[in-house]
């Protein structure tokens, strides 16, 4: 007997022995930009990391990674260590991984293909260990980053951004549907709201069938405070996000 | 190193299409962007094999030269043409892609290129025994 294949991609092999000891894998999306994927990412994984639990924070915004600004990481400076594969640097606890370490603030721009190729790279080299939550930042939406997510984090549990305001939830109900109808569950973050769930944006939840995990205040000291672990984790949008943490490890408790 | 990780996915891959059975012949591609270092690259390949008690009987790795295209001017060029600083190979050896953060056509100065071969790792032919 004899039997040959030709041109495969041996990293799709090994991808899912590099997520085997990650319990849980929360992508934070969003197919509206600028609606906080970024902030709440870096705040639910040190947060997350806060609680007790072994956190990595995956930032996948392959073209315009930042979540590496907020966390103050200079990637200039920074490498990860080699040891049979790429070990990402701790930050404040978490396990950092991003292409920014190796483009730096230089621009990246990629077509869908080679946007891919990131990705398969990153996860086929990145030894992440035993994990509780890796949490995976996006760029916003529905293209490459987003469809591979759902394509290489089997079993993961999307957490879905958005913002009150009608031009967000129209674009969010689209991606809404594709989790749904791809991944079957998640989660819903409304940012820069009131103090109360908007009816809207529970209605999508129900909708779509994912779990409201509560609102994050508008905070103006936000922005000055990136950079800064100490600054940040003292903001009111933090405390909030604290408690969305909560939520969604008790809902991944039971 | 990290040339293990890749070693893993090529062992894994292997283990896969073959069954666990032995290998009569397995071809490698090495793109020249990459730049992985052969020796420690083959090294891995072979305590991984052992480990998974996978024999295989002959092992060919084909280097690749690495060719770039221009999307916006269609010129194409080699990399061997291009002058990388020592920390920008680095990169790149981690992530191939990253060259479109420091490399432009020697033409028209655009970033928009396209690897049109010899990018990295590939499996060209597993032959079961
Ligand atoms: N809760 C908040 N309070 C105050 N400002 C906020 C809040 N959330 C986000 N912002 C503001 O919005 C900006 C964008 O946030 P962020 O970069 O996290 O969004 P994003 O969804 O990741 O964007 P992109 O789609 O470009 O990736 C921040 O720089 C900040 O100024
Ligand atoms: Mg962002
Ligand atoms: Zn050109």
């Amino acid at each position: 007997m004899m039997g040959v294949w030709f041109e495969d991609d041996p990293r799709l092999a090994v991808i899912g022995k590099r997520l085997s000891k990650v319990r849980h894998v929360i992508p934070v999306m969003s197919s509206k930009g600028g609606v906080g994927k970024t902030l709440i990412s870096c705040m639910l994984a040190l947060a997350l990391s806060d609680s007790g639990f072994k956190v990595g924070l995956l930032d996948l915004d392959v073209t315009n990674p930042t979540a590496h600004v907020v966390l103050g990481v200079s990637v200039g400076s920074t490498l990860p260590e080699e040891e049979k594969g790429v070990v990402p640097p701790e930050v404040g606890g978490v396990k950092f991984m991003s292409v920014a370490y190796y483009s730096g603030e230089n621009p990246l721009p990629l077509r869908g293909w080679e946007v891919e190729n990131v990705v398969r790279e990153v996860l086929a080299v990145t030894i992440w260990g035993e994990l509780d939550y890796l949490i995976v930042d996006t760029p916003p939406g529905i293209r490459d980053e987003a469809l591979d997510v759902i394509k290489y984090f089997r079993g993961c549990r999307p957490a879905i951004v958005t913002t009150p305001s009608p031009l967000t939830l129209v674009s969010v109900r689209r991606l809404a549907r594709v989790v749904s109808e791809s991944v079957g569950c998640g989660y819903l973050i409304e940012n820069m709201g009131g103090s109360k769930p908007s009816e809207r944006v529970s209605s999508i939840a129900r909708e779509f069938g994912l779990k409201y995990l509560g609102t994050v205040r508008f905070d103006g000291s936000v922005d000055s405070a990136v950079g800064d672990l100490g600054r940040l984790k003292a903001t009111g949008m933090y405390a909030d996000v604290r408690g969305v943490a909560e939520r969604l490890a008790e809902d991944l408790s039971g | 190193m990290h040339e293990w990780a890749l070693a893993e996915a090529v062992v894994e891959y292997v283990r896969r299409v073959a069954g666990g059975g032995a290998i009569a012949k397995l071809t490698l591609g090495l793109g020249e962007l990459q730049a992985i270092d052969e020796e420690v690259f083959k090294f891995a390949l072979r305590e991984l094999f052992k480990e998974y008690g996978i024999e295989v009987r002959e092992l060919r790795i084909e280097h690749e030269e690495c060719l770039l295209k221009c999307r916006a001017c269609g010129h194409v060029w080699r990399l061997k043409d291009a002058n990388l600083e020592e920390d920008v190979r680095e990169a790149i050896h981690f992530v191939p892609e990253v060259i479109h953060s420091y490399l432009r056509c020697p033409k028209c100065g655009s970033r928009d290129f396209e690897v049109i071969g010899g990018r990295g790792v590939s499996v060209k032919e597993v032959v079961k025994a």
